[in-house]
């Protein structure tokens, strides 16, 4: 944060966080509280790009507002009713919701101002993804192939529990 | 000598602005949005070109005369379309999501338009040469899988809905064979730099290292930018234009300019990534080197027209299993022998 426009900047993308984030509970249809949604990503991805985590926020963009529109299917072929005007957004336990918001931001905040920030001094690097490819592939390699099997595991088994069920098959069980 | 010109143009404008007293910031600024308004020109002009020449080629191929009225041979009939379609009315249908309606044709050329940023359009001629350049292709292109569903969701009519439902599947499926493909790319140069792309070219075009590498991509951009055989998102005799059946006047142009715009696109790419960009082939240097950038962008665009105009359209169910089956495998194997490659000529020592 040095110059007057960085700070601009900061406070303008905060404040689409925010606004986005709100409507995405507030918005009365479904589809738009996923384009909200998108909005919100992109917003946070831009925040990525102020903060020169190019890498991040590319990844940011691909992987969430880019799965958002597989989201909005899902709540096309989910919901029955066109729009959320007959369901109920606001019900009556409004001192039990207080409550726990009140909770939950206590803690949040508490846990926020009694951490420990890790501040360097040093320029961030022009070259980030250098720096996280060696990473990944020398010190990380065990939790990254990890995390690989691990997906590969979840997309063999959509693909089992997907498989057409032929109609002479017998079942196993 | 022509090579410089739009460089030597850009530092004389610094040039005079610096004269002029005005401070670093605002000389970059007004320098960029002078770069911006050039790749603007830039599209505009060849999407015009682009349009026209689709049309003689349909005709072409089909053999009968096509646009052929207004102007030399046809040449400004993308003009008059373009001034028809302004003129007529927008229809918003009544039970249209009136926001997302509108909001989706305008939003569809954004994506398109931030990935110009990284195009290199000639020995340094390149608007902002990211680190990143090749990811930023991917992560941007594909938002506009998002802005396709907004389109078909809005219209609230079931042809706009199936067709948006076969665009997110269709493109989201595509994708990753296209990412995949330009792996093998990616590991020959060691860099998602679009610069050091080029430059690793200057001994043999990736086209030649990475042939199946190509075919995959360019067969992926095809699916893409939805064009035939890979049209099922508007479908004509299935869905009437999928999402955009209820577009009407310049909104539906945007979609149909944007299709074009995206062909531009993934065509320059495939040249930076694959036909060495604008590196200049036989050393004949004789020509600028974005005169050759632009040259081998037109032999793509021609591959696409020539590919739209002779195949059919690929069945629904054909569609996924062939991205799917045939090409995320070949694409995987294609990345296994790359890798095995390298491994072997290191060994040799080239």
């Amino acid at each position: 944060m040095t110059s007057i426009y960085q700070v601009g900047a900061f406070w303008l993308i905060s404040l689409a966080i925010i606004f986005a984030a709100i409507m995405v509970v507030a918005s009365r249809q479904l589809v738009h509280m996923v384009l909200w949604l998108a909005v919100c990503f992109i917003a946070v991805a831009s925040m990525y790009f102020l903060l020169d985590a190019d890498y991040l926020a590319l990844v940011q963009i691909m992987v969430y507002a880019g799965a958002v529109s597989i989201m909005m299917i899902f709540g096309v072929m989910l919901t029955q009713r066109p729009d959320l005007k007959e369901c109920l957004l606001f019900n009556n336990q409004l001192k039990l919701a207080t409550l726990v918001v009140i909770v939950v931001l206590a803690l949040t905040g508490g846990l926020t101002y009694g951490a420990r920030w890790f501040v360097s001094g040093a320029t961030v690097p022009a070259d980030t993804i250098a720096h996280i490819g060696t990473l990944l592939l020398s010190k990380y390699v065990i939790p990254f192939e990890v995390a690989a099997v691990l997906l590969l595991v979840a997309l063999i088994g959509a693909i089992v529990l997907a498989k057409e069920v032929k109609p002479g098959a017998r079942s196993r069980d | 000598m022509g090579d410089r010109i739009f460089i030597e143009f850009g530092n004389y404008l610094s040039g005079l602005l610096a004269l002029a007293g005005a401070p670093l910031l605002l000389n970059q600024v007004i320098l960029m949005i002078v770069k911006i308004v050039g790749a603007l020109l830039f599209i505009l002009l060849n999407l015009m070109f682009i349009i026209w020449l689709e049309r003689r080629l349909a005709g072409w191929f089909q053999a009968r005369v096509g646009p052929n009225r207004v102007g030399p041979k046809g040449l400004l009939q993308a003009l008059a379309d373009v001034g028809k379609l302004i003129s007529k009315e927008i229809i918003i249908p009544g039970a249209v999501d009136k926001v997302i309606f509108l909001l989706a044709p305008v939003l569809i050329f954004v994506p398109s338009l931030v990935l110009f940023a990284v195009v290199p359009f000639g020995r340094g001629m390149i608007p902002v040469d990211l680190n990143l350049g090749i990811f930023f292709f991917f992560a941007i292109g594909s938002l506009s899988i998002v802005v396709f569903f907004m389109g078909g969701w809005a219209s609230a009519n079931k042809y706009s809905l199936i067709g948006s439902m076969r665009a997110v599947a269709q493109m989201v499926s595509y994708e990753i064979p296209m990412v995949l493909s330009v792996l093998g790319v990616v590991m020959i140069t060691g860099s998602l730099k679009m610069s050091s792309v080029i430059a690793s070219q200057t001994q043999v075009w990736n086209i030649f290292t990475q042939p199946v590498a190509f075919l995959i991509y360019f067969a992926a951009s095809v699916a893409e930018v939805n064009r035939t055989p890979f049209d099922v998102v508007e479908g004509e005799s299935e869905i009437v234009a999928g999402p955009m059946t209820e577009y009407g006047g310049m909104a539906f142009a945007m979609w149909y300019m944007a299709e074009y715009t995206n062909v531009i696109l993934v065509s320059a790419f495939a040249v930076t990534l694959f036909l060495g960009g604008w590196l200049a082939p036989f050393g004949w240097t004789f020509l600028p080197s974005w005169v050759w950038f632009v040259l081998k962008l037109y032999l793509l665009i021609f591959l696409h027209m020539w590919v739209r105009w002779t195949y059919p359209r690929i069945r629904v169910d054909q569609l996924m299993s062939f991205g799917w089956k045939v090409l995320v495998p070949l694409s995987l194997a294609n990345v296994f022998v790359t890798g095995f490659g390298m491994y072997v000529f290191r060994g040799i020592g080239w």
